[in-house]
């Protein structure tokens, strides 16, 4: 649990994502089976403790510590996990014995009741330092809030071994803590986890942006095409009687999506898009958000946020593995069986185009709601994990621009600490400025020195890191769409906010107003 | 008059700070006034201007350092354990363990014995003598880390941190933020102490109070001007900033520097990574609960009057230990930057 707790605590305060990979893999090159396991399970949040409730451990030091004291620590202090780490009295003599190992935490809490988590904690509390209470209570109250997502932390399994990270995704699904055969595997001891029953991820197939120029070099006879659908990406898997709904990370999100789960054929595996969908239209994204947001629906979400899946591919079909066959093919089986739309489930429907002109029409006359842009896809590739250059490209819808006031500014992080990169802009309303979005890139390392400097030389305010500037720059903001939003002030919501152009030569006061950016709605 | 005039009769809270009725004098005022007794050199005790001025020969020594011609019309120096009558009053200093010159103030009026604080700690620091509690009836105190989640560690644990730190990144710097009097040194110093002999770079608004504790006697070591050094020299090594400097440009011209802090608010995860700080040194010129607590003890005193900080938490102790507690709700005392 040291060593653990050592390393929770490193990556809380390392802030560069190599730095963190560097310490997750020190920590899985030199410690051992089970315990790595077990700390994987906590890094990818694989690991709760059902029983263990912050209230538990809050009457667990209200115990040992005056109330009011508490109370006051806890006011300052914010959180209730560090809050008993820091103030829970050290014995006289700690008996380093007692210190418990991962795999004892884990093994003692799953198999305890409510009723005894307490006293299981105690003495572990007892035995260990200011850090591993932290780290401790952190891992069984299952939020340890260090910066590391699962991906993250399977990036540095595979750096760690030098299998692809796609392998590892692959099977990840098939495999439950503390993964000895995974680590048997990768550490060239034992052959690949055998997961065929199992409902697996397959990494996905990703798109290249399509850029200026692309389109000569390409034949449009060899390329398929389909709308490019503002949802997001997901995965449908059955196999053997298990049903999953992955994100494009590989999360299971099926939880929050119980009608589309229902929906799912058997023994199959899916690619296509998540969107809120009302009779075949296609909502907003910040509709599917709604959603999103949400662990578990209640019946109202489900009635007014109706979620659909609009298939693209197919990668497996019964024990048939699909991905070898040319798009061509897999698009003709997708059809074939998937073709009959059904509740929650209709199929992406190709666009004919004789040549990329007509295409490049049919794109600029695409602005119903939840397009965002149209896929080319090679007829001829197999389905390939990861982004590889040239079979698939996304050519999205032309960006929307609009020239804002800078407003805000606040410091960065890391490597950019002592920057001022990220932007709060405006619009007009009236004669008030409005801040209608943030944007933290778009600029170069030089444009950023310049934009540092100015904010400096033209701050009216200082609000911990942030400060306001007196209404003088203006940043042309491109961005894909813009949606209303009850969050924020302005009522508008933009996707992808970026610096397109610093225009130093643009007078404020003729910037855009926030009339211009609601005409842009869809 | 059968019994002595209790203290809160003679001593009292003005606008101005702490005032002392049969001494004339204020107490680390916060605005200039006639005559002042001046606990220790930190900006927010020792301000300029004051008329007459009461303090340790450090204290005095370093209020010329920072304030110059504006330290004060007359500058008394007394030290610890002289005593000193200002009118009615007798006055003695005595050290508080905070920083160089830090002092205690005991006050004796018609048989009442008050001790005023100022800041202090308890644990051993290399460069300034320990705390000497004083027996008293009334105490005043400080209360900046005054709530049970603040329990400072030893500094060698912390200065073990950095060093390994050190180890892990020989390509990048360590930027270490310390307060400019007494944090800066007491780094220096127990670096020097855990066998780190090489020279330590260092912002130029640390260089001056630096050098001045080396006249007053303070081993350092070799110390060095960061600016002007070329970057690829920094590489491994150790430089020393202002907080305030610490996410400021003059940063970029160290080379990928692992920023540091070292204070006792980093004892808590929430706030150092709020700050952005990668590596959070618990290191605290002032005294952490168990201190604070065990110097009432110590002290005995009846009655306890708290001068800033967590007073809520610190009075309620107090009250429930049967001691007569309040707060006075000073203000004017800055803590973020300890």
């Amino acid at each position: 649990m040291k060593r653990f707790a050592e390393l929770l605590d490193a990556l809380l305060f390392t802030p560069s994502r190599n730095g963190k990979l560097r310490l997750i893999q020190e920590y899985f090159a030199t410690t051992p089976d089970p315990e790595r396991g077990w700390a994987l399970a906590a890094l990818t949040g694989e690991l709760s403790f059902a029983e263990a409730k912050p209230s538990q451990v809050r009457d667990l030091a209200m115990a040992r510590v005056d109330p009011e004291l508490f109370g006051w620590s806890w006011d300052f202090v914010g959180d209730l996990a560090e809050t008993v780490a820091l103030i829970w009295p050290e014995p006289e003599m700690q008996d380093q014995s007692a210190v418990p190992s991962l795999s004892e935490i884990v093994s003692t809490l799953q198999g305890a009741s409510r009723a005894d988590v307490g006293a299981h904690l105690a003495p572990w509390l007892d035995a260990l330092d200011a850090t591993g209470r932290w780290a401790l209570l952190k891992l069984v109250t299952g939020a340890l809030r260090i910066g590391v997502s699962a991906r993250l932390a399977k990036t540095a399994l595979a750096e760690w071994s030098g299998m692809e990270l796609n392998s590892i995704e692959e099977i990840w699904h098939g495999l439950a803590p503390p993964y000895p055969e995974l680590f048997a595997w990768l550490e060239g001891s034992a052959p690949p986890p055998d997961i065929a029953e199992l409902p697996t991820f397959c990494p996905l197939m990703l798109a290249q942006p399509l850029e200026e120029g692309d389109l000569g070099t390409l034949d449009p006879k060899d390329y398929l095409a389909e709308w490019k659908w503002d949802g997001i990406r997901v995965q449908l898997v059955s196999r053997g009687g298990q049903r999953r709904l992955y994100s494009r990370s590989g999360d299971d999100i099926g939880g929050a999506f119980p009608n589309i789960v229902a929906a799912m054929p058997d023994d199959v595996t899916l690619d296509g898009e998540l969107l809120v969908m009302r009779g075949g239209e296609v909502a907003p994204f910040n509709q599917l958000q709604q959603r999103l947001n949400r662990k578990s629906p209640d019946q109202k979400m489900l009635r007014d946020y109706p979620a659909g899946v609009r298939l693209y591919d197919i990668l497996r079909e019964g024990a048939e593995d699909l991905r070898p066959l040319p798009l061509r093919e897999r698009r003709r089986r997708l059809e074939a069986s998937h073709g009959m739309p059904r509740p929650n489930l209709d199929l992406s429907p190709m666009i004919r185009f004789a040549d990329w002109e007509e295409l490049k029409q049919l794109r600029a006359g695409a602005r119903e709601r939840g397009i965002e842009g149209i896929m080319l896809k090679l007829a001829d590739s197999p389905y390939l994990a990861g982004r590889p250059k040239g079979p698939w490209f996304k050519w999205k819808r032309g960006a929307l621009t609009i020239d804002t006031v800078l407003m805000y500014a606040q410091r960065g992080n890391g490597k950019r600490s002592s920057f001022y990169s990220d932007y709060t802009f405006g619009a007009w309303a009236g004669d008030k400025l409005v801040p209608v979005g943030k944007a933290y890139s778009g600029f170069t390392d030089e444009e950023l020195r310049r934009l540092d400097k100015w904010v400096r030389d033209n701050t009216v305010n200082r609000y911990g890191p942030v400060r306001e500037v007196a209404p003088g720059l203006v940043l042309e903001i491109a961005f894909d769409s813009v949606h209303r939003s009850s969050r924020h002030k302005s009522g508008v919501a933009m996707r992808f906010p970026r610096v397109h152009r610093i225009r130093w030569d643009k007078p404020y006061r003729e910037a855009d107003t926030l009339a211009t950016l609601e005409e842009m709605m869809t | 008059m059968n019994s002595a005039p209790r203290p809160e009769n003679w001593l009292r809270v003005t606008p101005a700070g702490l005032y002392c009725e049969p001494g004339d004098f204020y107490i680390d005022p916060a605005r200039p006034v006639a005559r002042a007794v001046i606990t220790h050199g930190h900006g927010d005790h020792a301000r300029s201007g004051n008329e007459h001025v009461l303090a340790t020969p450090e204290t005095v020594a370093i209020m010329r350092q920072r304030y110059g011609e504006l330290a004060g019309g007359t500058l008394q120096g007394a030290r610890y354990g002289e005593p000193v009558t200002m009118n009615g009053a007798s006055l003695c200093l005595v050290p508080a363990g905070h920083v160089l010159g830090s002092a205690q103030l005991v006050i004796e009026y018609q048989g009442t014995r008050v001790v005023v604080s100022g800041d202090y700690k308890r644990r051993p620091d290399p460069t300034c003598p320990p705390f000497e509690p004083q027996p008293c009836d009334l105490f005043v105190t400080e209360a900046t880390f005054a709530l049970p989640v603040f329990r400072h560690p030893p500094d060698k644990h912390e200065i073990d941190k950095l060093l390994h730190s050190r180890r892990l990144y020989p390509e990048r710097c360590q930027l270490v933020g310390v307060y400019a009097l007494g944090k800066c040194q007491r780094v220096l110093a127990s670096l020097r102490a855990a066998g780190y002999d090489e020279p330590v770079y260092m912002h130029g608004a640390l260089l001056g109070l630096t050098e001045l504790y080396q006249r007053l006697g303070v081993d350092l070591g070799p110390v060095q001007l960061a600016t002007g050094v070329a970057r690829d020299e920094l590489r491994g090594k150790i430089v020393l900033a202002p907080p305030m400097a610490l996410a400021d440009r003059w940063t970029r011209r160290l080379p990928d520097p692992v920023i540091a802090l070292a204070s006792g608010w980093m004892r808590v995860k929430q706030r150092a990574k709020a700050r952005g700080i990668e590596l959070p040194l618990v290191i605290s010129d002032h005294a952490d609960w168990d201190e604070l607590t065990q110097t009432l003890d110590d002290v005995g005193a009846p009655e306890i009057w708290v001068t800033h900080g967590r007073e809520e938490a610190l009075v309620h102790y107090a009250a429930q230990r049967g001691r007569e507690a309040r707060a006075l709700a000073l203000t004017g005392f800055d803590e973020e930057e300890e």
